[in-house]
Parts: structure tokens; C-alpha cells; sequence
């Protein structure tokens, strides 16, 4: 795990090449601080920071291969790389180093473009094929590892992480107010874009390539399900999913160096767990996360997990003081406003694990969005089960049973519960059927836009276009499946993966692994019948059932808890130093983003009562994110 | 009478849903949910404040949108209670 950055194109001066890579390299330099590469040629430049994970001592990048045509500067870690080196050495490639980035060399000279799809594994990565003169970039299928790109005149820049792109001269942060608005109604802007106008995400599973003077952006893999009548039930599913996990598992173990695995206390990092344990017996390290307040605490279970396996376990405690501490750094790497705390806390994981001298962890993010184990999977259900008898005072009451931890919802009537989840009701047709509620309730958060932003924005919806860029073939799968699709295409690497994940974690130099996110369950999961995965209003049924005698029983049947951190519960609690200049109606009118007297009047009732509504919550750390991205990236 | 309610209705909803921003429309027969401008926790606000401010118990079964969800509504509510 490391990070790339270079640029394509005759606007850098050659005296100008190394100096500016140099300073594109050191902006990431907490992503890969074991060492440092560039490389120049006419019209090109790589540069690369390495965590060395694999091959230590012969993985030096920007890797050339032995015949000087092809170069590479590469992000990730291919965990079927052992194979695949095996299978080409088989067919008579000679190998000089140990490392998997070789592999991708060795595999694009044998299979051109191809080659992509024979990688499993997480991956960004810049290829440079000297013989066609072409520039390849390409990003694995779910996005675990970012990569973004802008240009100046005709020269692409691109790099891990945008700080790097910002140091390149003539290169500004500037905001798009579509992608804010984008984050206060879907949690993430829509990549390609980001928050930094004229900046691009590649999005997951993309490649660009550059050649003969033109530049094309095209989708190499996309998730994909069955359409509704075709779904097959398999009879031996279990045991092919325990097998797929066990194997997902075993070879995201394969490093050079230690690799210890997140224990949240759930099903699915407890099963990923329970899986490294038995195939690296008396060598795993777990880690975890405890908090002080009770609804977000799961130490009891994290605790009889780590118990049952036997391992060497190590737990830390994030605190409101804490968060409110972190919180402006969590923003610097993270790079845009987010409308929740909760990477913080993940920060100070990953710290935990760097300190304790690892630098890859296995985690069970992915498992929720495959195998239909968010809360909102069960919400669509309802509302469309409530929806076929509209009158009935019974159903509407199940609302409240799905969010026992929202206190909210337990003094609320039928006819109440029935008004707050009916959004967007009466069009089951709606391909964001599932999803409506939850980002008319995040939008609310927008009354706070300034009114030189709202008019900016205009009559711009957001939903619109994500709605646009859904695939030809969506309409025909069945609910849930459109509902997985929203999740595994858009939240997950546009936040799950990038703020929660890759962000924080390389923060402390720390690689995460995805054993959910192995292709081949990808697959497997999207082909499955839906009662297989959300059975009744049983979430990840046939997961539960995989855990079978791997997972003590009471964390397989225990109430999902979705991960959370005290959000404006922490500021009040702790408020910080910066928040008073922050959200001052001085500071907050500079920015010019929001309406400062309301958010003066906001803070004022946040830091007096604490956690309040969805609505409050989320637009005060929207606004406090917002203003510190401000701060970071715009007035420095 | 019914006047003052909606007074003290009205202001509530601005400080307290709208932060002060007046330009927002309140129209008193808008839906309060419809419009975003309360959510499951906001009703509990609401029903905590007419409970202080208008010294009375809104039962459970009470809090329903017809009762509670626009200016008018409220008003028409708790001037029932008073004169119950």
C-alpha cells in the first residue's frame, strides 16, 4: 500500500520534472514512508512512496521491466499474485523480483488491458507502455484505492491523494458547489467529481488511457445482478460461501510482514477474525475500538470474541475530547466535508495498530452492502410491505422495532412513523425507491446553504443525477438488488471505503484488506436469490449461517449495531478549541457557503442539548467539515 | 387567544427548526414534515415545548400529524386542550 503521482504531457519543463514530483511525493509521504522512486522520460513523469508490504527488499517502484518497455507506479496489493507469477513462469517469464507489482508487468506484456480483469486484489496504478507510447491508469473493481487526476493545458496530473495534485503550480482548490450539494443529500459526491472543482476521481473499475493524443475513460468492470426472474437458488451455497471467505481470507494474509485483523464486535469482522485465526494459528493480533457512550460501545463483544479465538488483543478508547481533536486533521485526510465523525475514531484505530508495528489489517468492511445487512435494506422492505395496506395502524409500528437505538422514533404514532419513512412512497417504480428517505432526511440539512449558494445551485438535484448514472439493466433487478447497487456503487467507495477507510487508515501507514470485497464473492453474492440474503427482515441470512460454529452464537444472533461515533454529542460534550472561531457568523460569512446566523443559532443549541435531530446532527458536522476543508484547502 | 398560541407557535418553529432564517416561508396549513422542517426527534421538541410552555400533557396517542403538523393544526390543538 503506498502512494503514486506523476504526470503525462510536454508541459513540464525537464529541469522542472524531478523538483515537482519530489513535492507531489512528499504530500503523500504517511501513505508509503519505507521509501521513494521517480522516474522521467520525455513527456512523463512517475513517482511513488512505498509501505512495503511484499517483496521488502526487492520492490523498489517505479518498476521497469527487464526489457526497459514497461513502467509502473502502483498502489495496492494483488493477493492472487502468487498464482499468477506461478501460472507465467510456468508459460516461461522470468521474474527478477519477489513482488506482486512485477506480476501486473509481467501480465499487461502478456494480456495487454486484459490483464485487469485476472487481478484480484485492490489497486491504483499508472503504467507507462514505452514501446505504444501510452499511459494506462486503472483502479481496482470497488474502489479501495483512490487515484485522481487533473490537468493543466494538455498535461494530466495524477496522484493518490488531491494534496499532492494542489502541489503542482497552477493547479488551485477551488470548490464545486455540486459536489457540496452532492454531500448533503447522498454522503458523497458522484465521481468523477469531487469537492475540488476541476478535479476528477477515476471511479472504481475505470481505466483512462492516453494515447496517440487522445485520452479515453471507460468502465473495465461494474457490478452487476441478475435480472429479477432469473435469480437461481443454489443448494449448496452455504458451504461455497464458507469456502469462498476461507480462501478470500487466506490469501489476503499473504505478506512479508505481520497482518492483524479489526474486531468491531459484529458478525462480520468476528468471522473474518475467526478465519485469519485458524489460518495463521497463535499469530493473529486483533484490534479494536470501545467508546465511552454506551450506544456506541461494543466492547463486551469484542471482547468475547477475541476471547473464543484466543488471540493477542489490543482495544483502544476514542472520547468525545477525542474527537473533536482529531477532527480537522480526519478532514486534511479526507480531502472534503462529510456529515459524519465517525472516521475519527477510526483514525485512532489505526493508530493502534501502527503502534503496535503492523501495517495491514484485515477488516469485514463490504459484508453489509453484499449480503444486505444495512438497516435501510430492511427500511425498503417495510415501507413497501406497509405501502400494499396504507390504513394499517400495525404495520407503520415495525419502523420502530428496525431503529430500537433511535430514541426518536419510540414515542412516535403509527400515522407518524407512516409520514416519516413515506417518502417518495407513492413511486415504487423509482430506482431510488430504497433510498429516498434517507436523503430527503440528509438534504433537510441544506437549509443552511447560504442564499448566494442556493441561488448557485439553482434547481440542481442531486438524486437526478445519480439517478442518471444508473446502468440500462437496472430496472429489471429485483429491490433489494437495486438497492445493493446504490450502496456498493456509490457509499461504498465514496465514503465506506475512502473516508472510513483507505483515508484513515493511511493516515498511520496502516494497508486495509477486504477479504468481502474478493471478487469472486462479489459474484457469488450478487447471483444470490435476495430471501437468501435479507430473509424476511432477517439481515445476512445465509452469512449467519456461514458462521455457524466459527462465531459464537449470541454475536451471530445479537441486534445488528451499525457502526457510529458520537457526532455532535462529542462537540458538546468537548467542544474544542477552533470551534468558536469556526463557526463564527465572521468566519462562517467569509466562507460564504452557509447562512451564518442560523449557524450560530445551530451551534448555540448543539453545544447546549447535544445530540438532537438527524437534521441538526447532520448538518452541524457538515458544516463544522465544511469549514474546516475551507480553512485546509481554500484560505491557506 | 387563538392568536397568541400562534404567536408563540410560530416564533418556537423559527428559532428552533428554521435558526432565526425568516425568508424560509411558513405558510400556518404547510406540513411540518413534508417541508423537512421537523423529523421524529424534532416532534419530541415540539411536544416538550407546548407540554413547558402551555403547562399540559400531550398524551402519546396525541401526537399524530393531525394534530401537530403545521402552524395551524398546533394551534387548533392546543386550543382544544385549554379549553378541555
Amino acid at each position: 500500500m503506498c502512494g503514486i503521482a506523476g504526470y503525462f504531457g510536454d508541459g513540464v519543463a525537464p529541469a522542472d520534472a524531478v523538483p515537482l514530483l519530489s513535492g507531489m511525493a512528499d504530500a503523500l509521504a504517511h501513505r508509503g514512508p519505507d521509501d521513494s522512486g521517480i522516474y522521467t522520460d520525455r513527456d512523463i513523469g512517475l513517482t511513488h512512496r512505498r509501505l512495503s508490504i511484499v517483496g521488502l527488499a526487492d520492490g523498489h517502484q517505479p518498476m521497469l521491466d527487464g526489457s526497459d518497455n514497461l513502467v509502473i507506479s502502483y498502489n495496492g496489493e494483488i493477493f492472487n499474485y502468487v498464482e499468477l507469477r506461478a501460472r507465467l513462469i510456468a508459460g516461461g517469464r522470468r521474474f527478477r523480483t519477489q513482488s506482486d507489482t512485477e506480476v501486473i508487468l509481467h501480465l499487461y506484456d502478456e494480456m495487454g488491458l486484459d490483464c485487469l480483469h485476472e487481478l484480484n486484489g485492490d489497486f491504483a496504478f499508472a503504467l507507462w507502455d514505452t514501446k505504444l507510447r501510452r499511459m494506462v491508469l486503472a483502479r481496482d473493481r470497488m474502489g479501495v484505492r483512490p487515484l485522481f487526476h487533473a490537468k493543466r493545458g494538455d498535461t494530466l496530473f495524477f496522484a493518490s491523494e488531491i494534496k499532492a495534485l494542489l502541489t503542482v503550480p497552477g493547479i488551485a482548490a477551488e470548490l464545486d458547489p455540486y459536489a457540496l450539494d452532492q454531500i448533503f443529500t447522498l454522503w458523497t459526491p458522484l465521481a468523477p467529481r469531487t469537492i475540488f472543482r476541476g478535479i476528477s476521481e477515476l471511479p472504481p473499475g475505470h481505466l483512462m488511457l492516453i494515447e496517440r493524443g487522445r485520452t479515453e475513460i471507460r468502465p473495465w468492470w461494474r457490478q452487476s445482478f441478475p435480472d429479477a426472474g432469473d435469480v437461481q437458488h443454489k443448494p449448496d451455497a452455504v458451504e461455497e460461501l464458507r469456502a469462498l471467505l476461507d480462501d478470500a481470507t487466506r490469501i489476503r494474509l499473504r505478506a512479508d510482514v505481520p497482518v492483524g485483523s479489526y474486531l468491531s464486535g459484529g458478525l462480520d469482522s468476528s468471522l473474518i477474525s475467526a478465519l485469519a485465526a485458524r489460518a495463521v494459528p497463535g499469530n493473529l493480533r486483533t484490534f479494536s475500538l470501545g467508546f465511552d457512550t454506551q450506544e456506541h460501545d461494543e466492547s463486551r463483544w469484542q471482547a468475547m470474541m477475541a476471547a473464543t479465538l484466543g488471540v493477542e488483543h489490543h482495544a483502544v478508547r476514542c472520547t468525545a475530547n477525542d474527537i473533536g481533536r482529531l477532527f480537522p486533521d480526519v478532514v486534511r485526510h479526507v480531502e472534503r466535508p462529510i456529515l459524519r465523525t465517525a472516521p475519527a475514531p477510526l483514525g485512532k484505530l489505526s493508530a493502534l495498530v501502527h503502534d503496535h508495528g503492523l501495517k495491514t489489517v484485515l477488516t469485514g468492511e463490504g459484508a453489509d452492502e453484499l449480503f444486505a445487512g444495512y438497516d435501510i435494506f430492511r427500511e425498503a422492505k417495510l415501507r413497501r410491505f406497509r405501502g400494499r395496506q396504507p390504513q394499517s395502524r400495525l404495520r407503520p409500528l415495525l419502523f420502530q422495532r428496525l431503529y430500537p437505538y433511535l430514541p426518536g422514533l419510540k414515542r412516535q404514532s403509527p400515522e407518524y412513523l407512516a409520514k416519516f419513512f413515506g417518502a417518495g412512497d407513492d413511486k415504487i417504480d423509482d430506482p431510488l425507491y430504497s433510498h429516498r428517505p434517507r436523503f430527503r432526511s440528509t438534504g433537510s440539512a441544506k437549509l443552511f446553504f447560504s442564499t448566494s449558494l442556493k441561488e448557485q445551485l439553482g434547481t440542481y438535484d442531486a438524486t437526478a443525477e445519480l439517478a442518471a448514472m444508473l446502468p440500462a439493466d437496472f430496472p429489471r433487478w429485483h429491490p433489494l438488488h437495486q438497492a445493493q447497487y446504490l450502496e456498493t456503487s456509490f457509499l461504498l467507495p465514496g465514503y465506506i471505503l475512502s473516508a472510513q477507510g483507505d483515508r484513515m487508515m493511511m493516515a498511520n501507514g496502516v494497508e486495509g484488506r477486504f477479504p468481502f470485497l474478493d471478487p469472486r464473492l462479489i459474484d457469488f453474492a450478487a447471483a444470490l436469490p435476495p430471501d437468501m440474503k435479507l430473509h424476511g427482515l432477517r439481515e445476512k441470512h445465509i452469512l449467519k449461517q456461514a458462521a455457524k460454529g466459527l462465531v459464537p452464537e449470541p454475536i451471530i444472533e445479537r441486534p445488528k449495531q451499525p457502526y457510529r461515533a458520537p457526532d455532535s454529542q462529542a462537540f458538546a460534550a468537548a467542544p474544542p478549541d477552533y470551534l468558536e472561531d469556526l463557526l463564527s457568523e465572521k468566519t462562517v460569512g467569509k466562507g460564504g457557503l452557509f447562512n451564518a446566523p442560523a449557524v450560530e443559532k445551530l451551534k448555540s443549541k448543539m453545544l447546549r442539548q447535544g445530540a438532537s435531530s438527524f437534521r441538526d446532527d447532520t448538518a452541524f458536522i457538515g458544516i463544522v467539515s465544511t469549514q474546516l476543508w475551507l480553512d485546509t484547502f481554500l484560505t491557506r | 387567544m387563538a392568536d397568541d398560541i400562534k404567536a408563540t407557535i410560530r416564533a418556537f418553529i423559527f428559532e428552533n427548526f428554521l435558526f432565526g432564517d425568516e425568508s424560509q416561508p411558513l405558510p400556518d396549513e404547510m406540513s411540518l414534515i413534508d417541508n423537512d422542517l421537523v423529523d421524529s426527534t424534532g416532534i419530541l421538541e415540539l411536544v416538550g415545548f407546548i407540554e413547558k410552555r402551555f403547562e399540559m400533557k400531550v398524551e402519546d396517542r396525541e401526537i399524530v400529524p393531525a394534530n401537530l403538523d403545521s402552524v395551524a393544526r398546533i394551534v387548533g390543538y392546543v386550543g382544544r386542550k385549554q379549553a378541555s
